[in-house]
């Protein structure tokens, strides 16, 4: 892969280093990105072969392919490889490649930092993915790792997945740093904060969102180090502790957690509408506003994912009215899209599919949020698969459908290479009835009574699980294509022009396709 | 159009694929698409909150999605050539933004007030305490000092499709909660090790199971009958393998089970002072292996190499017979191996000597048995 | 770098380890939370207190409940299963150990209360949950427990459970070590 970008960039004054060191060395945001984004689709995967491990077991009551403890292992891994390894690196890939080139900065602002940031990344990976070969095998508690199941009870791995997370933290936690010093202070004369594109305003919260609560995930699990090697007792009832403390924490990190993985989707979603309505983005102060809102009141509504551990009537209510308010600016956010498109002049290349397909399907998944909100009801939903339909609903064809809608709209600039549109539309139309076959039904099993985490269950889930697993290996192999398309246009393909697309607006379009490998050594000028 | 990029053997196998997608639909389980309506008056209210719910999102699904639908076949590049220039409209955003407000209040209400009445917390007529266990539950009936525990009966082979499934595969179990009908019965839930979750989903009943707390929930069920539910909380490798059953019953047959399961104890504490011969602790223990420690030490003995040690050669269990019921009494401590101290005296004496009579222990080790008073004089205090 | 820049890095350097720190300091801010409104149901040793007292007290039930936590083979039970008190009046009750083994065992319970909004209007001036028992083999005791409900109890309260769930805590300190000896021998 190295030598193929190398190419396009030799002929350049201050072009890149050759060989493996140009990547171990590197201090450029382009390269860096291109690092990132290269690991998320690697552990987007893997993340995926463990989910096709998933709806194989589940695709016919009974144990066929796994024993129980496996499949735990499967579900922990199978998350946790899904939000820190594919959907968090993928953004923080993009921000790097685009944030600076959209503000008219030359770089970020601490580019060794970047370096390092995006290198411990890899480790912190190899060693959650070795505690498969470990003795009593990975971790097998969920990705929420409640205690004490995730410590009394936890296999020998669980120090090395406390210690994986401690770097996956940390390396967040620099890109966020880096991402906030870079959009406050490098912006190009002229670009004021409200003059911002949208994207780098969602990365800006996010990267907020990042500092403020990676480091509580890191006080959690430092917590469990310490209850299961040092004696303390923070987890545990015995000694004065208590688990369910552990869930506050947890869900204080793990809420904001959620929107750190949807707000760059809501910016991204917003460039590419723009784009291909060929007209002005729809209220954009108030897309700002609500992104704000959304992530303050990410703070006050944690515990709504514990409405059945026996909190008092009170705070029920609380986080059940906290919650639903957070409907009202995202609401406002899908209006706004909608509004956009009304009367633009639309075109529908693989981009602009799939954020019409993200604004769509996000919104199904915000509805169904809406009625997990909901206490009485959630007694119901909480823990069954109406839940896991809700989530990835928002996940899959949310945020990774913006991050797949990014690499085609930006994937020229960045290769200086259109992408084949046929191929493009196929993936996307393969991925779209995928998706829903998969997590649709879900929704249908949930509401009949089947538990999330069951390796195996009654006769009468039967159905739709078959047809979920059907839809899952569809899209499952499907994004084999996509990884086609992506070495295909990243090879040759027809040379895209600077513009790229007929309507898009902003900085990173006014250089050259590919972006040569310095941008905006001199800040442009804006008008 | 899509279809025009493949030539027609491509596009049979197009077909082929699509019908093959498609037709799991077809037989699918058409009545396992919603909650199922409640058994009990919270249940039923619950229920009617999730429609009202669902159908005012499908509402505003089809209210948003239509607009953006019409824009998409009215407002393309060939039709609206020129796009139109607005990007701000103050009342219109003023309007999107307090409808919604006022949608949501008219969920949260209703909302709130079921919650009002979910926990209002008087006691019950019938007070059960649930224990959860990996991975069974134990049921306390505090009033009547009945106490069970409640284990999925589905049989191993039926989970590793060896023969068919039962028709309530996964959702059986050994000993049924049995609750009287009419009464106002409260569960006082908590848990032995890890977090379990205590679901009935007929009653609208899901509470955490803490170790070290206690949660309560309540119903009244008017109607006798049987009734499903599910541990909701991952708590290890059986999580999916730790079911509900509950069945309700006329008062007067209730009064009957409870002074039944008064009887069954006595008749219990009996058989610890009766003399028991090989065989029949061997034929006891046997069930009582499958049902408790077949999960980790395998039918064979074996266990799982680095995880759950053999049986099957172990020298405690050939040749320590004081040792091997101090590890049934006391657990392991940091081991997964848990006390099984709650079992009887005969039930414990029973599957120890079963384990030191089975795969051959017996002949190549001391093959001494254990019977329920070696478990008594253990729990004896020796001063 | 620009002077800004050093700026805002530093300040979000330093904001690091305060976020790290406020996830620590949420442990004690738990308690306090639970102490003030009895959340999770735990109640904490509270002083002698002659305001508590009155006299136009309501009848209410305590039911008493004795849970042994995993490993813990201790007889455990309360002396009586339900207990009929006024509010607004000092009662007392017990509760039955035995140390069936043949070890000197340490335990230490755990109490619970339910429903949870009644936690904070339990007052115990004396609990055995507020210290660790130490048993000699076979030795049994009788376990106190002091208590008075505030007459502030929401009137639709008429029956409060009072959970003690009892750990084995012998080993503490060489349980975190055992923990990862995960072979049964």
């Amino acid at each position: 892969m190295s030598a193929v970008i190398e190419n396009h960039h030799d002929e350049h004054d201050h072009g890149p280093a050759k060989g493996i060191t140009r990547w171990l060395y590197t201090t450029n945001h382009k390269d860096i990105g291109t690092l990132y984004l290269w690991f998320s689709f690697a552990m987007f995967l893997i993340g995926g072969a463990m989910a096709m491990v998933i709806r194989a077991e589940l695709f016919q009551p009974g144990m066929q392919i796994v024993e129980p403890e496996f499949y735990n292992q499967m579900i922990t891994l199978h998350g946790l490889i899904m939000i820190f390894g594919g959907v968090m690196p993928a953004f923080v890939g993009l921000a790097n490649w685009l944030v600076p080139m959209m503000i008219g900065a030359p770089d970020m602002a601490l580019p060794r930092m970047n370096n390092l940031s995006f290198w411990i990344l890899p480790f912190a990976f190899f060693i959650l993915l070795s505690s498969l070969f470990m003795e009593g095998g990975a971790p097998n508690f969920g990705w929420t790792f409640y205690a004490p199941l995730s410590t009394t009870y936890a296999p020998p791995s669980v120090t090395f997945f406390i210690f994986s997370v401690h770097i996956m933290g940390a390396s967040s936690i620099m890109g966020a740093i880096n991402v906030v010093v870079t959009i406050m202070n490098m912006r190009a004369p002229g670009v004021t904060l409200m003059k911002m594109p949208l994207f780098v305003w969602s990365w800006l919260i996010t990267a907020y969102l990042l500092i403020a609560v990676m480091p509580v995930l890191a006080g959690a699990v430092t917590m469990m180090l310490m209850d299961i090697h040092f004696g303390t007792s923070f987890f545990n009832a015995a000694g004065g502790g208590d688990p369910v403390l552990f869930q506050h924490i947890f869900w204080f990190f793990g809420h904001p957690e959620v929107y750190i993985m949807i707000l760059p989707a809501f910016g991204i979603v917003s460039h590419i509408i723009e784009t291909f309505s060929r007209k002005q983005l729809f209220g954009y102060s108030s897309m700002v506003w609500a992104m704000l809102s959304i992530a303050i009141l990410s703070f006050v509504v944690w515990a709504h994912h514990m409405f059945t551990v026996g909190l008092p009537l009170a705070a029920e209510i609380f986080f059940m009215w906290a919650t639903m308010l957070i409907a009202v600016p995202t609401g406002v956010k899908v209006f706004n899209w909608v509004a956009t498109m009304f009367r633009g002049s639309l075109t529908f290349e693989t981009p602009m599919l799939f954020a019409v397909a993200f604004v769509v399907l996000f919104t199904i998944g915000g509805l169904s949020g809406l009625m997990l909100a909901i206490v009485p009801a959630d007694f119901q939903y909480h823990d069954t698969y109406f839940v896991v339909a809700h989530f990835h609903y928002v996940l899959v064809p949310g945020a990774i459908f913006s991050i797949m809608a990014a690499v085609y709209y930006w994937i020229p600039k960045w290769s200086g290479n259109m992408y084949d549109e046929r191929l493009g539309k196929l993936h996307f139309w393969l991925s779209f009835v995928g998706v829903n076959v998969t997590f649709f039904p879900q929704h249908f099993i949930g509401l009949a009574g089947m538990p999330r985490r069951y390796p195996d269950y009654a006769l009468i889930f039967a159905d739709w699980n078959m047809v979920s697993s059907v839809g899952a290996f569809l899209f499952g192999f499907s994004q084999l294509l996509f990884l086609f398309i992506v070495i295909k246009t990243v090879m040759g393909g027809k040379k895209a022009t600077d513009q790229v697309w007929e309507g898009a607006k902003g900085l990173e379009w006014t250089v050259a396709s590919p972006a040569p490998y310095h941008t905006f050594s001199t800040p442009p000028k804006i008008d | 159009m899509l279809l025009n990029l493949f030539n027609k053997t491509k596009r049979n196998i197009f077909l082929l694929a699509l019908f093959l997608l498609v037709s799991p639909f077809m037989h699918a389980d058409w009545f396992a698409l919603n909650m199922t309506r409640g058994s009990t008056d919270i249940s039923n209210e619950v229920f009617e909150l999730h429609m009202l719910i669902f159908w005012i999102c499908v509402a505003i699904g089809v209210v948003v999605f239509s607009v953006m639908f019409y824009s998409m076949w009215a407002h393309t590049k060939e039709k609206n050539p020129v796009p139109a220039k607005f990007h701000e409209n103050h009342k219109l955003e003023i309007a999107w933004t307090i409808i919604p407000f006022l949608i949501l209040i008219a969920m949260a209400v209703p909302a709130s007030k079921t919650l009002v009445k979910i926990y209002d917390d008087e006691a019950g007529d019938i007070n059960i305490q649930v224990t959860g266990y990996q991975w069974k539950w134990q049921y306390r009936y505090l009033e009547d000092d009945v106490s069970f525990f409640s284990n999925l009966s589905t049989d191993l082979d039926e989970i590793y499709n060896l023969v068919p499934k039962g028709e309530n595969y996964l959702q059986e179990v050994d000993e049924m909660v049995v609750i009287p009908a009419g009464k106002k019965v409260r569960f006082l839930i908590t848990a032995n090790d890890v977090i379990h979750s205590w679901w009935l989903p007929a009653f609208a009943i899901k509470q955490d199971a803490i170790p070290g707390f206690v949660n309560t929930a309540w119903t009244i069920v008017d109607e006798p009958g049987i009734y499903r539910g599910k541990c909701t909380e991952l708590c290890g490798k059986n999580h999916g393998f730790m079911p509900i059953v509950v069945k309700v019953v006329e008062q007067d047959e209730y009064d009957d089970w409870v002074f039944t399961k008064k009887q069954e104890a006595i008749k219990l504490a009996e058989l610890t002072t009766k003399e028991w011969t090989t065989a029949e602790l061997i034929e006891r223990g046997e069930s009582i292996y499958e049902v408790n420690c077949v999960a980790c030490h395998q039918t064979s003995g074996q266990g799982i190499t680095g995880i759950f040690p053999a049986l099957a050669g172990s020298d405690i269990v050939m040749n320590n017979k004081d040792r091997n019921i101090e590890i049934l009494m006391e657990g392991v401590q940091g081991a997964a191996m848990n006390s099984f101290s709650y079992l009887s005296e005969v039930e414990l004496a029973a599957v120890i000597t079963y384990t030191r009579q089975s795969w051959g222990n017996a002949e190549k080790g001391d093959g001494e048995i254990v019977i329920p008073k070696d478990i008594v004089d253990y729990k004896e205090p020796k001063i | 770098m620009k002077k800004e820049a050093k700026r805002t890095l530093i300040k979000l350097v330093v904001a690091v380890p305060l976020m790290f720190a406020f996830g620590f300091a949420l442990v004690p801010l738990y308690d306090v939370f639970c102490e003030v409104t009895g959340i999770n149901g735990k109640v904490f040793q509270s002083e002698y207190s002659e305001e508590l007292v009155t006299d136009d007290g309501r009848s209410i039930a305590i039911q008493f409940i004795s849970t042994n936590n995993e490993n813990m083979p201790w007889t455990f039970k309360p002396s009586e299963q339900v207990m009929k008190i006024e509010t607004g009046k000092y009662h007392a009750a017990t509760f039955y150990v035995k140390n069936t083994t043949d070890k000197k065992m340490t335990a230490q319970a755990v109490p619970s209360v339910a429903p949870s909004n009644a936690a904070a209007h339990l007052k115990k001036l004396e609990c055995f949950c507020f210290e660790q028992q130490e048993l000699l083999p076979g030795e049994e005791a009788l376990l106190p427990v002091k208590l008075l409900v505030s007459n502030e109890l929401p009137s639709n309260i008429k029956n409060i459970i009072l959970s003690y769930t009892i750990f084995d805590i012998t080993d503490y300190d060489e349980e975190a070590i055992a923990h990862n000896q995960m072979a049964m021998e």
